[in-house]
């Protein structure tokens, strides 16, 4: 009589089972974060896509000294100085910019463990690391880098991670300076096929406090990234000018405030004037616009924003 | 003479510094850059180090105390010996340890160690500066044209004069293999840069000297890395990090210019804060360069009185 091989029981099959998930990486049930992501700009949109109006510090902690840097920002700096063409954003920038992101995992040839997330950006092909494998950071000697250096853990479902060794970069593109001190703490979360990264910002420079928002993204597994060169094209030829504002000069400061109708003080920022308490002391606007004229559909039901309404 | 006494003071305030600081328990940071060029970081500037099988090249020597260590660190990565010896600038914590690091290298005519500066850094060498013969680690080798090259260890090495910059004895070293520069005290990334106007240093050419090593800078792919920049002091950058440290320059000067114009006086200015915006970034307790200092030097170097 031909023998059969003798069957696994049903209960060692599911030990069996048991064990190989417990044996896995996914045993501690992290998010899968490789793939395809589109940035959804419902937050902050007139600030992420057109970009931020000039002056517009509202809901910003910032110093006096970030204050004093955005007044005398001029935005003929790019065009003077080619060195500034071409950059990538910051590290913390970098996840809430115009730019979809790839994500890939870092994985260790011989145990297959995650050493980290490789994130890939549609815009200025800025890359960023995030090291799972706890490795130990730079020293103070190091090079600083726009993405900076960033070591990430996994808190259950949620990975957090910490940055440091960043390069000078901006909190907005309105020549709201970030300094090169600052370091920042992300968690990325995922909901199903939406991932929302919260970014806390702490500059010992330029923050009166930490300056917290999130981004949010959605899956997209048909997206592909390209190459995106950037050739930088000096404009005019000034060496050794670098145009600003002297303090007390700057004609457009007061454009965001008398466009949107807000008192103009709130629109200078402070950690004051970020809490709701703020509300009980903020004094009136000097105007107020009879009806929206500037920026009044940005990212509704996906619509494009009014960009060029006539200057008053 | 009030330029002497200037002058003096600056020295004096060197020294002192020198002579405050333990150097017992500094230790040599070894900060690898690329191919055989390292940042050695202890007290006093930045080292900028090339090694190869000619020898070692030293940009800078730091303060007496540490010209064993210096040489210790450097023979951990490389056993040959010290052949150049380059000095950016006068100072005492860039050259304190030259004699030091000349009476350690054997004296050999076969390999002979070369020390190196332009030519105003051996009209201000403490020794010479007081009359006396220059001491054992001088700069004998001087150049006054406005670059000198060289090869060694099979590398283009420039040294190019940057005229009334920190100084007026200004050296910049570029590697062009591997591509690094070493600017000396014309840039100082940690903090305020200390234009010594007493020692031939000036506004405009601090200015002019930066926008030089922005020229010869070239950034690598997302406008970072490529040419690694070792600064005087401070850690190791790139031309990023400069161009962001030229327009602080640039914009404060633009500043206090303008309170000149108005016709105010130092205190008026110092009272106008020209320099808020970069103070908690260029400033910590220790700093050489204090807010007063930096807009005094600004306000004089700008004609101010």
């Amino acid at each position: 009589m031909k023998q059969h091989p003798k069957a696994i029981s049903k209960p060692f099959w599911r030990v069996l089972v048991a064990l190989s998930i417990l044996a896995s990486p996914a045993v501690f049930a992290q998010a899968d974060f490789v793939g395809n992501w589109v940035g959804i700009y419902h937050e902050d949109n007139p600030e992420r896509i057109p970009g931020p109006e000039l002056g517009d510090y509202l809901g910003m902690p910032i110093t006096p000294a970030a204050r004093l840097a955005a007044d005398s920002y001029d935005a003929d700096r790019i065009s003077i100085v080619p060195e500034y063409q071409c950059r990538p954003h910051g590290g913390d920038y970098m996840m809430r910019g115009l730019a979809n992101m790839r994500v890939d995992e870092m994985l260790e040839p011989n145990s297959q463990l995650a050493m980290g997330l490789h994130l890939r950006m549609g815009f200025q092909e800025m890359e960023r690391t995030i090291y799972l494998d706890g490795r130990e950071r730079p020293g103070a000697t190091a090079a600083h880098t726009f993405s900076g250096f960033t070591v990430g853990g996994w808190q259950g479902n949620m990975l957090n991670a910490y940055t440091t060794h960043l390069k000078m970069n901006y909190l907005r593109r309105n020549g709201l300076p970030r300094s090169d001190k600052a370091t920042f703490t992300e968690h990325w979360v995922r909901h199903g096929e939406y991932l929302t990264v919260i970014t806390t910002i702490t500059d010992p420079v330029y923050l009166e406090e930490p300056l917290t928002r999130s981004q949010s993204w959605v899956r997209d597994d048909n997206q592909r990234l390209g190459r995106d060169f950037c050739e930088y094209v000096p404009e005019l030829y000034k060496p050794g000018v670098v145009p600003n504002h002297l303090p007390g000069t700057n004609p457009f400061l007061h454009e965001v405030a008398d466009w949107y109708g807000l008192p103009y003080e709130a629109t200078r920022g402070g950690a004051e004037t970020t809490y709701p308490e703020y509300r009980a002391k903020m004094v009136k606007p000097d105007k107020v616009p009879a009806k929206c004229e500037r920026y009044c559909t940005c990212g509704e039901n996906g619509g494009a924003c009014n960009l060029f309404p006539p200057r008053r | 003479m009030k330029k002497i006494i200037l002058a003096a003071a600056g020295f004096a305030a060197f020294v002192l510094t020198a002579q405050q600081q333990n150097f017992d328990n500094v230790q040599i940071t070894v900060q690898p850059i690329r191919d055989h060029t390292y940042m050695l970081v202890g007290a006093g500037g930045n080292v900028t180090l090339q090694t190869g099988p000619e020898g070692l090249l030293m940009v800078d020597s730091e303060f007496a105390p540490m010209a064993a260590k210096l040489l210790a660190a450097a023979h951990k990565l490389s056993p040959g010996p010290l052949r150049y010896l380059i000095n950016t600038h006068v100072h005492p914590d860039h050259i304190g340890g030259n004699d030091a690091l000349a009476r350690l290298s054997p004296r050999s005519p076969i390999e002979p160690l070369v020390i190196m500066a332009q030519e105003n850094v051996l009209k201000r060498w403490p020794a010479a500066a007081a009359g006396a013969q220059p001491d054992f680690g001088a700069p004998i080798s001087q150049y006054f044209t406005p670059f000198r090259d060289f090869r060694f260890n099979d590398e283009a090495v420039i040294l190019y004069h940057e005229p009334n910059a920190h100084t007026d004895g200004d050296s910049v070293v570029l590697f062009r293999r591997s591509d690094v520069i070493a600017t000396g005290d014309i840039f100082t990334p940690q903090g305020y840069p200390f234009i010594d106007l007493a020692q031939g240093g000036s506004v405009q050419g601090e200015i002019n000297a930066l926008g030089h090593i922005l020229d010869l800078a070239v950034p690598g792919h997302t406008e970072e890395g490529g040419t690694y920049i070792v600064p005087g002091h401070g850690r190791l950058c790139d031309e990023a990090d400069l161009v962001e440290y030229r327009d602080m320059i640039v914009i404060v000067r633009d500043r206090i210019q303008d309170l000149l114009k108005k016709g105010r006086n130092l205190e008026q200015v110092k009272a106008a804060k020209p320099t808020l915006d970069y103070d908690a970034r260029f400033i910590e307790k220790d700093s050489f360069v204090t807010t007063d200092r930096f807009v005094e030097i600004m306000y004089k170097g700008l004609g101010g009185k």
